[in-house]
């Protein structure tokens, strides 16, 4: 049904209505976007109490630490990317409205990853101050867990397509979305380890810039082909 | 020591070989097996469609 | 260029009947090769310089490393073919070869930890190629999870194959992300092959490479039989070859 409605809305301005529609959305339960902080912060403070409460050892775990439980929190926050919407008939509305399915999923992942990322970006100093990180480290690693965050939300959107309607979706969903996500651990993990060590950690951000946009690039295709896998 | 027992000693490496080895081999039985059952299985179902098709054929115009 | 034999091997009925050809041209030799490889590994072959009798696990761990790559490639390329040319039969093919991939990736996991214990002192160690072994492994079960969640059949290829198709794009990206991180960590103490393998610890080696490669086939043949018997429900060729 490609009548002459679709033609009147560009791409993009699609995009941007979807985008503040999300926003919207998320503004009206925050609540509910604060979950995966709160699960973040948790999950870091939990370490200083398995583990020894001295700094120095804190210090040397404090990268692997936090990207862990930046990891753990996006894979939490994924499962409201499409859940609400499919409940309700949106995601077919979505898909039914003749604009390119691929920049739409673009749009979605890319307001996920503003109202689910830029909270953990914010909580990352109080982990880090918890892990006994001088403060100096927390630009570039924040920036890390920004760019990181990223990769995971629009990974984890291939993820969260595949597995809409799915019985136990979620634990699934973390089964396919992990070794995916190993790369972008691995490389964010070492230039924050860099940063706590107070050396340059450049490189590494380089390397997740990179990765963010080769994500953001291909991501939306293979979200656009998993959403109409799921719903045809 | 024999030359059978040396085979089997390796070199003194024998735990760590035979269980290898005894892995490889339960691998490619199971390998074997599941592929048969899994043809045996759908070989059973196959003819059951079949036979519930032409039991209903009189009933119903042919497909 | 003539595709006709293409469409032909697509067509169920008549891929159902060529793969009961050929599997004997696929498990005899298999057996043969596979059996001589274990014997001139095993005992043929003189021990390592180095390494003593326990690199005789390599004829065993080498094959299963190399079928869990292949089993990928080819899942991820069926895959691949079955989304855009929407067959059928090549759905079934990366359905059938995510179990045999798997249970050899799990045994190349196994057979280079127990390789491991006597050269490195430990059962695991962080070794690049262990690593990314572990990670494929993981790749394969998410597949086979995947595939699993679904009960409408053409939904489940459609996913699972996606999935396969996304999965193959990440694993340079995973490899070299696993291998550069472990060449930070600690010096490699991979084990390298010796600059000239006598023949007679190279025969048994291409043998039993070889012997897996067509033990994968006679398996598929096997397993593929057994997907097109499921997925055609309806097809009244059934009736003239399922005995």
């Amino acid at each position: 049904m490609n009548g002459a409605g679709a033609s009147v809305v560009s791409p993009g301005q699609a995009a941007l209505v979807l985008i503040s529609r999300e926003l919207r959305l998320a503004w009206r339960r925050w609540g509910q976007s604060l979950h995966p902080v709160a699960f973040f912060l948790m999950v870091t403070t939990l370490f200083p109490l398995a583990l020894s409460p001295e700094s120095a050892q804190l210090r040397s775990v404090a990268a692997g630490v936090v990207w862990v439980g930046a990891l753990l929190s996006s894979l939490l926050a994924l499962e409201t990317l499409f859940r609400a919407d499919l409940d309700d008939g949106t995601l077919e509305q979505v898909v039914l409205s003749g604009q390119p399915l691929a920049a739409l999923m673009l749009a979605k992942t890319l307001a996920h990853w503003l109202v689910s990322g830029l909270p953990l970006v914010a909580a990352t100093p109080v982990a880090l101050g918890a892990l006994a990180v001088p403060a100096v480290a927390f630009g570039p690693i924040m920036l890390g867990i920004l760019l990181g965050t990223g990769v995971l939300s629009f990974l984890g959107g291939i993820g969260a397509a595949l597995t809409l309607g799915t019985r136990r979706g979620s634990v699934l969903l973390s089964l396919l979305i992990l070794p995916m996500a190993m790369p972008v651990l691995i490389f964010g993990a070492r230039a924050a380890d860099l940063a706590v060590r107070g050396e340059p950690a450049g490189g590494g951000l380089l390397l997740l810039t990179a990765m963010l946009v080769l994500t953001v690039t291909l991501a939306p295709l293979a979200t656009a082909a998993a959403v109409r896998i799921c719903l045809e | 020591m024999s030359d059978v027992g040396r085979f089997l000693a390796m070199g003194g490496y024998a735990r760590f070989v035979w269980p290898a080895y005894a892995l490889w081999a339960a691998v490619i039985a199971g390998n074997v097996w599941g592929a048969w059952r899994a043809l045996d299985r759908a070989r059973t179902r196959a003819l059951r469609r079949l036979a519930a098709r032409a039991h209903d054929a009189p009933d119903r115009s042919s497909s | 260029m003539n595709w006709t034999w293409f469409h032909r091997l697509a067509s169920p009925p008549h891929f159902y009947r060529i793969a009961g050809q050929l599997l004997p041209w696929f498990a005899i030799p298999a057996a043969l090769l596979l059996l001589a490889g274990i014997y001139g590994g095993l005992v043929l072959a003189p021990p390592d310089y180095q390494q003593g009798d326990a690199y005789r696990i390599i004829y065993i761990h080498a094959p299963s490393a190399w079928l869990s790559l292949l089993c990928y490639t080819v899942m991820a390329t069926a895959a691949f073919v079955g989304l855009v040319w929407r067959i059928k039969l090549a759905h079934a093919v990366a359905a059938a070869t995510a179990p045999i991939g798997a249970s050899f990736t799990a045994l190349a996991l196994a057979t280079g930890s127990l390789w491991g214990r006597p050269m490195w002192g430990t059962w695991w160690e962080w070794d690049a190629r262990l690593t990314s072994e572990l990670i494929l492994l993981f790749l394969y079960l998410g597949y086979m999870a995947l595939r699993s969640a679904f009960d409408d059949l053409t939904r489940a290829d459609r996913a699972s194959a996606l999935l396969a198709v996304v999965g193959v794009v990440n694993v340079p990206i995973i490899h070299f992300s696993v291998y550069w991180w472990n060449s930070l960590h600690q010096g490699t103490t991979v084990f390298k092959a010796q600059p000239s393998i006598p023949p007679s610890m190279l025969l048994p080696l291409l043998m039993c490479l070889l012997g897996s490669t067509l033990l994968y086939g006679a398996l598929l043949c096997v397993r593929v039989r057994a997907e097109v018997l499921e997925r055609e429900r309806q097809a009244s060729w059934l009736a003239g070859l399922v005995k």
